[in-house]
């Protein structure tokens, strides 16, 4: 354990780089995921079918797979990515496929009454989506967003197999130049915990204010 | 591609194997976990909770690492199907004792009360009366966690087991083909957990029918 002095300076550049992957994957796989869901929930055929294609290949492949296909597979088709860009692009497209989904039941929940009533006021579509059907569906999906934001956080060690150094990449080198695995990893394991279990905590808060508030 | 198919096609036993071992040995730990919780004494539960947050907000990769270089390359050799097993069923049984959990809750209060008013002995109430209601409540999000399992077998690849993504990463180190090989590679794991979803359904549709007759 005193080792742990040495090492948390060290890891502390890893925990920035996997906090920046994260809302990298965030920034980028949200609005992908809201298009996503109009798409799968939309009345064109064609599009809801490649949009439900997508999102179901999305979550049907290992993570692993698709951040191999992206850093491995994109140059087949002449297309070289750093590794932080191809980890980012990666978790950007798990990102989109999990959270349409998790959109889509925000959209689905908000009672079709207030779409109705809306177009009884007579508002435009433009004005019933962003005043009446979002800022419910948004309360709706807040929680659930923040439990994927947990899982994406512990998804970004995944980039280590791309030799992205991020936290988990720093306590496994530390620990093959001192031969202190277990403390090293224990560690950056604890680094993990004490992100995820505080954002769990504001998970469970969001979600007791989300039910008050109704 | 039928090549690469014959390539890959050597690492599914692997990956068949890890994911089935790691959900059994989940399921068995997930049992007293999700007892301790369910029905222990305050002190009992805390701990059981502890236990469970704590394995859930660790992610699987760095679990696989504590056991295989933090405890196996100590005293302890593990190989890497062991490591792999064991981290990995760490993790299911924290998820699954959640399950369990859920559809012990799922039991309506009543059933116990008549199964002690019936003078059945504590063991006897689990066995007969709980754990039969509770199996249509949990076997749906099992089948869901084993396929989450089945996709996060492929880390395994990271510590050196021979699994789907272990043998194309190999190939397409050899092959530069990364595109059309690790696409073949998602197919298969998506093909791989058809038959989960699957079973699934089937042994939920005769759960149902049982209870319902």
């Amino acid at each position: 354990m005193s080792s742990w002095n040495e090492f948390f300076p060290q890891f502390l550049p890893g925990l920035w780089v996997t906090l920046k992957l994260t809302c990298g994957g965030l920034l980028f796989g949200l609005p992908l995921g809201v298009v996503l869901a109009v798409v799968t929930t939309s009345s064109w055929r064609l599009a809801k079918w490649a949009g439900i294609a997508i999102v179901e290949l999305g979550r049907g492949t290992p993570g692993l797979i698709v951040l191999y296909l992206v850093y491995y597979g994109l140059p087949q088709a002449g297309l070289t990515l750093r590794d932080v860009t191809a980890a980012t692009v990666a978790l950007s497209f798990t990102t989109s496929a999990y959270t349409s989904e998790i959109f889509r039941a925000g959209l689905v929940a908000v009672p079709q009454g207030q779409r109705e009533a809306s177009r009884a006021l007579g508002l435009t579509p433009w004005k019933e989506l962003r005043l009446v059907v979002l800022p419910q569906a948004l309360r709706i999906v807040i929680p659930p967003l923040i439990g994927f934001a947990i899982i994406l956080y512990q998804g970004t060690s995944l980039a280590f197999a791309i030799s992205v150094p991020e936290l988990l990449s720093r306590a496994y080198n530390a620990g093959s130049i001192t031969f202190q695995y277990g403390s090293a990893l224990a560690l950056a394991g604890l680094m993990y915990a004490v992100v995820s279990l505080s954002a769990t905590g504001l998970a469970g808060w969001t979600r007791s204010r989300a039910i008050t508030s109704h | 591609m039928l090549h690469y198919l014959s390539v890959l096609a050597n690492g599914i036993g692997q990956t068949v194997a890890i994911t089935v071992t790691s959900f059994v040995v989940g399921a068995v730990l997930g049992l007293p976990l999700a007892l301790m919780r369910y029905a222990g004494p305050l002190p009992v539960r805390v701990i059981g909770g502890a236990v469970v947050e704590t394995v859930r907000a660790i992610p699987p990769i760095v679990w696989l690492f504590i056991v295989f270089y933090g405890i196996g390359s100590g005293s302890v050799q593990l190989s890497t199907f062991a490591a792999a097993v064991i981290g990995l069923g760490i993790i299911a049984a924290a998820y699954l004792s959640e399950i369990y959990r859920a559809g012990l809750k799922a039991v309506a209060q009543g059933q116990w009360e008549a199964a002690q008013a019936l003078g059945l002995p504590r063991l006897a109430i689990y066995r007969k009366v709980i754990f039969p209601q509770m199996l249509g409540v949990v076997i749906p999000p099992s089948a869901t966690y084993a396929i989450g399992l089945l996709k996060d077998s492929a880390i395994a690849s990271i510590i050196g087991a021979t699994d789907i993504t272990f043998y194309a990463t190999q190939e397409t180190q050899a092959t530069l083909q990364g595109l059309s090989i690790f696409g073949l590679a998602a197919l298969l794991y998506i093909a791989l957990s058809i038959p989960i979803a699957a079973t699934s359904r089937i042994t939920d549709r005769k759960l149902t029918e049982r209870l319902a007759r």
